[in-house]
């Protein structure tokens, strides 16, 4: 705050490079340059301290604890690697919480992207009403996550629930939905349909972008839709493809509430999300350090796989040349 | 009058006769059965929250209340101490939404528009932090909030909105910031104003739009939270709206009428919101989508 009192104010524009800036030397450098460099610290400061008690330090400090015995009672012990021995080795539901996590987002990731995609192309259609139904597939992505699994635990009751109600009605026999080991994950990736919302605007705005000049040419050509959506559509639309794909893959894997609140991770283990896995260890058993090793397993998951999507992107995403 | 029908009648058979009329009514007919659809599990909500208990479970089920049970709200409302929990909620949603715009603007101001050494190295560590999984920083930071002292408070829910953690507000601001003209503030700085005096007076009120996209999303974002309230509240005389609605779940799972009535309760509010705002709603999304 050492220029605070100063009166000067603040070129933002670039400065001729004669003073300051060839010269580099801080006592050199104009007390208006300086008190620009004073203010923004100062603006920034609460961000970054938040960055680093927040996120940098809780980081380390975690890789710290995911090599201790760290619990709610004792002091905790140095154990090294052993915890993450025991996860892969002496940990059966670790690897029962992955497989459920990962087929999990297998099949919800692409099913809520090709249903957002889906509902994209339908509002990119000139039809009267857009709004509205803009309106309406959005409106269940802003439901609270607590509302809408109470309303969906309803749904998938199987004797009063509105599934089951609708399939009697056609004289299909009564299912167990999320209160079946095969059917949870299925019956939570449809749930996960409902809330396409943001995704299905985000792609909307992508269509908007694909120059209306490639599907005049492709009419002139004779294309069908279908070519047109495969040769034009698709290949433009690959950087919003990514995007949904990586914003989506993380958040699936993080997959929590619905698993605490609608099945306890059941039946039969056959909805033990890895992160409802991790808060029991941490907050019901009180393994500290266990439920660290687990969180730095699906932190270097989560990050091999976004690392891998980057870099095979090159060979699908198409970035237009130019105008960006 | 009569030729502009005749004109309209012409008009409309061309149309008609337009190639993709056809594949325009078909996705009109999609959008209404879409829309249906994405409406039903809201029209079950309601129409389960205006029952008598005797009528919610009849088989086949019925989908207009007879007689509508209004009293389900009263009685769910006072069956779980609801004011109290909305009180909490306002507790912690209040501060989040001020400590957000105070943080996150100070700070997308200071990258979009000062220069300063390291500041693009700067935000691209923190927009690094966006891929961070949450639960990698949950347990570090519960145990050190709870060695200071600050399990149980809403402390630990307030705190990290001061600091500017949730970067993608930053992000938001820093994008709307950008695309103010330079010439302003180069005016205004020839006219002897101050950075701070730039920043309060010609920056802040330009960006009324993306402000209130902020406090918009922030203040859904803690009302909506659900896993800050449960790791760091315990006594449930302070439990948030969210949380108090998820301990109603396992108490009373047996009257599905009176949770419906809470669960709409909770949805009414974020439904009303979302009307008004709508339209910034939609443009903060395509914003993280397209631009940076």
């Amino acid at each position: 705050m050492t220029n605070s009192s100063s009166p000067d104010g603040v070129m933002l524009t670039e400065r001729p490079s004669g003073r300051s800036a060839t010269t580099g030397a801080r006592a050199r450098m104009s007390p208006r340059r300086r008190s620009e460099i004073t203010w923004a610290l100062t603006f920034v400061a609460p961000a970054v301290l938040g960055f680093v008690l927040l996120k940098a330090m809780p980081i380390l400090f975690s890789l710290y604890i995911a090599m201790t015995d760290w619990s709610a009672v004792g002091n905790a012990h140095w154990v090294g690697l052993d915890n993450f021995e025991k996860m892969l080795f002496a940990d059966p539901l670790f690897w029962r919480s992955l497989e459920v996590t990962a087929y999990y987002t297998l099949v919800s990731v692409p099913a809520s992207m090709a249903f957002a995609f889906f509902l994209a192309t339908l509002l990119n259609q000139r039809i009267p009403g857009l709004g509205i139904f803009r309106t309406i597939f959005y409106i269940p992505s802003i439901v609270p996550i607590i509302a809408s699994t109470v309303i969906w635990l309803w749904m998938f009751n199987p004797d009063f629930g509105l599934f089951n109600s609708v399939l009697g009605a056609f004289g299909i026999p009564k299912m167990q939905y999320i209160f079946s080991e095969e059917q949870v994950v299925p019956s939570l990736v449809f749930m996960s349909i409902w809330g396409v919302g943001p995704m299905m605007i985000i792609f909307l705005a992508g269509l908007q972008e694909v120059p209306k000049e490639l599907y005049e040419a492709a009419d002139i050509d004779g294309s069908n839709a279908w070519h047109k959506l495969v040769h034009i559509t698709l290949p433009m639309m690959t950087p919003t493809i990514l995007f949904n794909l990586m914003i989506s893959m993380v958040a699936a894997f993080q997959t929590f509430v619905q698993p605490f609140i609608m099945t306890n991770g059941g039946p039969n283990n056959g909805s033990l999300f890895f992160v409802f896995w991790i808060y029991r260890k941490a907050f019901q058993d009180s393994q500290m350090g266990y439920a660290s090793a687990l969180a730095w397993a699906l932190f270097i998951i989560i990050s091999v796989l976004s690392y891998l999507i980057f870099r095979t992107s090159n060979r699908w995403v198409f970035y237009r040349g130019g105008d960006n | 009058m009569s030729a502009m029908e005749h004109d309209t009648s012409i008009g409309d058979t061309l149309i008609r006769n337009a190639p993709g009329v056809n594949k325009r009514r078909l996705a009109f007919l999609l959008c209404v059965l879409l829309s249906v659809a994405m409406i039903l599990p809201l029209a079950w909500l309601a129409r389960s929250s205006l029952m008598e208990m005797g009528q919610i479970f009849i088989f086949p089920p019925e989908w207009i209340p007879n007689p509508f049970a209004w009293h389900n709200y009263p009685d769910a409302l006072t069956t779980i101490p609801f004011f109290l929990y909305l009180w909490n909620s306002a507790l912690v949603v209040v501060p989040t939404i001020l400590g957000t715009l105070f943080s996150c603007s100070l700070a997308a101001y200071a990258f979009a528009r000062l220069r300063w050494p390291f500041r693009d190295q700067i935000f691209a560590v923190l927009m690094a932090t966006l891929m961070l999984p949450y639960v990698i920083t949950l347990i570090p930071t519960f145990l050190i909030w709870s060695g200071l002292g600050f399990v149980d408070t809403y402390v630990p829910l307030i705190v990290p909105h001061w600091l500017g953690t949730n970067v993608f507000y930053i992000f938001l601001l820093r994008q709307f910031f950008k695309a103010l003209p330079k010439e302003l503030d180069e005016a205004a700085t020839i006219d002897g104003a101050h950075i701070v005096q730039v920043f309060w007076y010609i920056v802040l009120p330009l960006s009324r739009p993306a402000l209130l996209v902020v406090a918009i999303l922030s203040g859904l974002g803690a009302w909506n939270d659900f896993v800050d309230p449960l790791v760091y509240i315990n006594s449930s005389e302070k439990y948030t709206v969210a949380l108090g609605l998820s301990q109603f779940v396992g108490l009373y799972t047996s009257q599905w009428s009176l949770l419906m009535a809470a669960a709409t309760v909770v949805i009414i509010p974020v439904i009303i919101v979302f009307f008004f705002t709508q339209r910034y709603f939609m443009t903060s999304i395509t914003m993280t989508g397209l631009k940076g």
